[in-house]
Parts: structure tokens; sequence; C-alpha cells
């Protein structure tokens, strides 16, 4: 199978959408774990088809962040706007911007009760009221898409970790998202299955989806992303277009940070 | 130093092949020789252990079965005097008192009511308990909602549909047994799950409730929340309605397991990690469906074990309703016992003996259901 590689794919990806739609707006956003400052006015504009990736040293609130975006944790200051909604206590309301953003995790998440093919069709079925036969059409396409289809009627625990991070990427396609967000999607995989994830993920920017990534896999910034940004004790420090990032790195911060991954 | 000999540098050549594990095939004697007597120590509890049984085991034997008496017509047939040989467990008189150990005083005429009662009830917790039964869905529509119905019209009698009205006070023995321990078993499980969810929501008020609801029904005893249930119940309700007098201790019941099995389900629900509420969060669903579909089969699964315990436990209380003058099993033996027809002095024994099986049956059934459900769920989604 001639599958090629996270790496030497040639950047063959589209450009932005001309009517620049915004996707997601961060405006000033503030958040506190109890005394503890872990966002400090973030201030982020992701375009309709933008792909964005946001590294940093642990800690530097760049999960926080992105949670944010579809409200698994809650921001106390500022503003955030998501696909022209706003983000506020409104339960109704969150529930219909987290419908439209899919969320890939570390640890993937997977329903171990439920079957691959279960854990595609649950949202669709659930919350989009498709009726199950339509729901299973389109799971299958997707775990087609992610290549494992001939898993879906075993439950993720017979899965590997690459397997079940693809079935978590095609649970969240599901739904048909409007933006996807990646929480480390890769980290918590065996070196051999990260670019099976990795491939998928390029596959799905090549597609125009919107996603916003943390991830620590540069050679994937320097492919896929429009933007980079890199954050630190809570704030974003630099921001810039892959090859600038990593070419000419401006902060200090980013300098140091740069130098002891990339060697 | 000494220079090692062993070469630095390895690459294997050939695969090596998969092997069988090797044979264990041992006999009988070998396994008593590993087990039982494989030290001194051990042979001596093996020892100790055998002549225990052997002082418990034959006597009893020999009292329930080869000394018992099985036909008779009366206490006659029970002493030793009359006869002539030793007399155990006198299952005579079992017989003779089995329909009153099964119906109370439920009017004689009236009885075959309770036999379809039972039947139905059997039918409805086979279909349940049965995983691959067809049409789930309809058996609990059909136990939960029509069997409840169809069992309190005939139980209870309705004029409505031609049925004499037997009062609950006539109800006794195996049946309201059945009656409470069911409808405690059905009540306290969707209580329990609702008073977990209720003491870890966000919701302040919701939280306090349950905390004090769990926290003092199980800080007093069964005993106590029965004599609440009898007394406090009338007082709670308007006007001049009176509760009936099985259904104060059925509610009591109820309540009492609902709190421990609030606290079971409560474990389970910790046991789910958070990445299980932030992927289905993420997919939109809303926190009822989230703990529906989610959340709650899996911490119901784990806590099965916690589950069946507290129906049994629940099961064996319903025992101390004879407490507030309820007739179930054990009262319906105790009342038998002072029987001048049946007077003898292995009788108490015959009658406890009885309700021991009875309760052992049913609670060893469980036992044995849910570790069959445990090992299903177990093989379906291997970890």
């Amino acid at each position: 199978m001639a599958m090629a590689t996270a790496t030497d794919r040639p950047a063959q990806l589209k450009p932005v959408s001309l009517k620049t739609e915004t996707a997601v707006e961060m405006i000033g956003v503030h958040k506190w774990y109890g005394e503890f400052h872990v966002l400090r006015d973030i201030n982020l504009k992701v375009t309709r088809g933008e792909r964005i990736v946001v590294c940093g040293p642990s800690g530097s609130g760049k999960s926080t962040m992105i949670r944010c975006i579809n409200r698994l944790e809650e921001h106390q200051q500022g503003k955030i706007i998501v696909d022209g909604v706003e983000l506020t206590n409104d339960l109704k309301r969150i529930d219909e911007i987290r419908r439209d953003v899919g969320m890939v995790f570390q640890h993937f998440n997977l329903f171990p009760h439920l079957t691959i093919l279960e854990n595609c069709t649950l949202a669709p079925i659930w919350v989009r009221k498709m009726p199950k036969k339509d729901a299973e059409e389109i799971a299958m396409h997707y775990l087609t898409r992610v290549k494992i289809p001939e898993q879906a009627n075993k439950y993720p625990g017979q899965l590997s970790g690459g397997q079940q991070q693809r079935v978590a990427i095609a649970r969240s396609l599901c739904m048909s998202p409007k933006i996807m967000l990646f929480d480390e999607p890769t980290s918590a995989l065996d070196p051999e299955m990260v670019k099976e994830v990795l491939d998928t993920m390029v596959t799905l920017a090549e597609e125009g989806m919107t996603m916003l990534v943390v991830t620590h896999e540069m050679g994937f910034a320097r492919q896929v992303a429009n933007r980079v940004i890199f954050m630190d004790a809570g704030q974003i420090v630099e921001m810039n277009t892959p090859d600038e990032f990593f070419k000419n790195p401006q902060h200090e911060r980013t300098k140091l940070f740069l130098s002891q991954i990339l060697h | 130093m000494a220079i090692t000999t062993e070469p630095v540098a390895y690459v294997r050549g050939t695969p090596i092949a998969e092997q069988p594990p090797p044979l264990m095939a041992r006999g009988w004697v070998a396994w008593v020789r590993e087990n039982l007597f494989s030290s001194v120590g051990n042979t001596i509890l093996t020892l100790i252990a055998l002549y225990i049984i052997y002082l418990v085991v034959p006597p009893a034997i020999r009292f329930f079965f080869l000394d018992a008496v099985w036909t008779g017509s009366d206490r006659e047939a029970c002493l030793a005097a009359s006869v002539g040989r030793e007399v155990g467990a006198c299952w005579a008189y079992v017989d003779a008192k089995f329909s009153y150990f099964v119906y109370g005083s439920y009017p004689w005429d009236e009885r075959w009511r309770v036999d379809i009662v039972f039947v139905l009830g059997a039918i409805g917790i086979a279909w349940l308990l049965w995983l691959d039964a067809p049409k789930r869905n309809l058996g609990a529509l059909y136990f939960f909602v029509i069997f409840p119905v169809v069992a309190f019209i005939l139980l209870r009698g309705s004029t409505a549909v031609g049925l004499e009205r037997v009062d609950t006070s006539l109800w006794g023995g195996i049946l309201v047994t059945l009656v409470v321990s069911i409808v405690g078993i059905v009540v306290s499980l969707p209580l329990g799950v609702l008073l977990a969810l209720g003491r870890r929501s966000r919701l302040p008020l919701v939280r306090l409730a349950s905390v004090i609801f769990i926290e003092v029904v199980r800080g007093v005893p069964l005993i106590t929340v029965l004599f609440m249930a009898n007394t406090m119940l009338p007082l709670f309700l308007p006007g001049n309605m009176s509760p009936d007098r099985l259904l104060r201790p059925l509610v009591g019941v109820a309540l009492f397991a609902s709190a421990y099995m609030a606290e079971v389900v409560r474990g389970g629900l910790q046991a789910i990690p958070k990445g299980q509420y932030e992927g289905a969060m993420s997919l939109g669903l809303g926190y009822w469906r989230m703990m529906r579909l989610i959340i709650l089969p899996q911490a119901l699964r784990i806590v099965i074990p916690g589950i069946v315990n507290t129906f049994i436990g629940l099961f064996k209380d319903t025992t101390l309703v004879s407490i507030v003058g309820i007739f179930d099993l054990i009262k319906t033996v105790e009342v038998t016992l002072v029987d001048p027809t049946w007077a003898t002095p292995v009788t108490r024994l015959t009658g406890y003996a009885f309700a021991g099986l009875f309760y052992f049956i049913c609670c060893y059934g469980m036992s044995r259901y849910s570790l069959a459900v445990e090992r299903r769920l177990a093989a379906g989604q291997k970890r």
C-alpha cells in the first residue's frame, strides 16, 4: 500500500477560502484555576478552513485554550465566539456548539462498552436524530476513510492505540463538524503508530477542515499549518507562518523551545 | 577485570518457532498432595477440616433426610414416642402448612389469583433475565408497567372487574415476601441512581437534598425506618387519607434500600474516567443522554456485585416487616409453630429450615445470575 507519510507528502493544501469567514474568535480571554492564572489575555481569530498548530511547553495552557473553545473548560473573562455564537452559560447553546465542533483527545476517550460502529453512530442517532441506517452508512464511510472499516464490530479495547485514535477521528467526523480540535492526538501513541494518525489528519487538512491542533509534531506543523502559535505561561508568545516560525523565531522563549525540540 | 567471552554483537539467524506450553498432566493424587498435604501445617488443617465435616455433615443428612418424616396428618407422625424411632425434620408439617406459607390468610377461593400473579411474574422475570430473549424492550414494558397493574388488580381485587376485594391484612407468606422484595428492588435501583446522580450534581440544592436523604436513611436502622413509615406516613398525607398497612413498610423498605443503592452506584460513577464525560460532552450529548448512554451503562456494570449485594440484603431484610405486623414468610412460620396440631420438638427447626432454604435458593440464584451476567459482559468487551 502506497501511503504518503506526514513528512514526505507534497504540500498540496487548499488555500484558505477567499471569503474570510471567522470560525473561532477569542477576545481577551482569561482563565484561572483557583489562584493560578492559566490563560492570560488570549486573542485569536481563526478563519474558516485555517489550520493552526499550537505548541509550547507543558503547562503553558495550550490544551486549556482549545478546550475552552468547546467549553470543556470555562473561561472567566473575555469572549469566545464559535461559528458566530458566543459561549455563555446557556447549556443548550453549548450543546449546539459542541455538535459542530469535533474534538480528538490525547487518550482517545472512546466508549469501551460500545462497538466501534456504535461509537460512531451514537451521536448522529441521538443528537442529530438520524435514522440508524443512515448513521451506520455514514459511520462506515468515515471508518473506511480512516482505513479501518473491518474493525467496525470490535470493541475499542481490541484495537491498537493508533487504530483507536483513528476511530476517535472518524467518530468526530460522523457529526460533520465545522471545526476540529485536536488535543495532543499523538502523545499517547507508540512511535510506530504516530504516522497513521498524522496521515489521517493530513488528509483531513487537505479537504479544507478548520483545525486547531495542539501537538509536538513539528513535521506536521511545517507541512499542514497555516499558522503556528507558540504559548508559554498562559500567553501567546509568538504566532507566525510555519516557515517564518521555524526559520526565524523572534522571541527568546521561542528560540529556546525550538532549540530544545529540533535537534 | 575479567574479559567477557560473550560476543557483543548478535543478529538472529533463524526465528524460533512457536511451541506448545509444557504439559501439566497430573492425576488427582498429585492434586491432593499439592493442595491438601503439601506441608505439615496444611496436613493438620486438612485433617481438622475433615473432622469438622465429619461432625456436621452426617448428622445433618441424618436429621434432614434419613430420619425425616415425609408424610403424616398431625403431630403423631413426628413424635419419637409414637413413631418408635429417632425423628428428624418433620417435613409432613411443612407439607401441611405449605399453602399457608405461600399465601398467608389469603382466602382459599381466591388463591388462583395469586397463582396467576406468580406465573405472570415468573414470565416477566424470565423475559428480563434471559439476555437473549426476543423483544426485551417489550419485556421491560410488560414487567415494569403492565405486570404491576395487573398484579395489583388481581391481588387486591377490584369491583370494576368483578374480583372480590382482598384486604392486604390477609396477604401473607411468600406472597408478601416477594411483593415487598420485588417492589423494593424495582424501586430502589432507579431511585438509587437518581440519588447518586443528585449527590454528584453541580446544583447545590439537589446535592444537599440527596446527601441529607442518603445520610439520614442510611444512618438509621431499618426497624426505625419501618416504624417511622408505619406511624409517620399517615401524618404526611393530607386529611383522612390513610395509606394501606402493607404499603407503609413497602415504602420504608424501598427508601431504605435506595439510600444504600445510591452509595453503591456513586462508587461506580467515581470509577468512570473524566475522559468518558468529556468524550460524550464533546459530541454534544446533553447531561441525561450522556448519563444514560455512556456513563451509567459503564458505572452500573462495574458495581454489579455491589448492586446484587444490596438486593440480597434487601431480600433478607424484608423479614423485618413482621415487626410492623406484616405476615411475611418468617412470620407465617412462627404463627404455625404455636399450632397444637403440629407441636413437636422438631417443628421449630423444620419450619426455620424451610424458610432458610427458601431464602438461600433465592439469594444464591441472584448471586449466580449476577456472576453469569458479569462474565458475559466481560466477554463482550475484552479490554
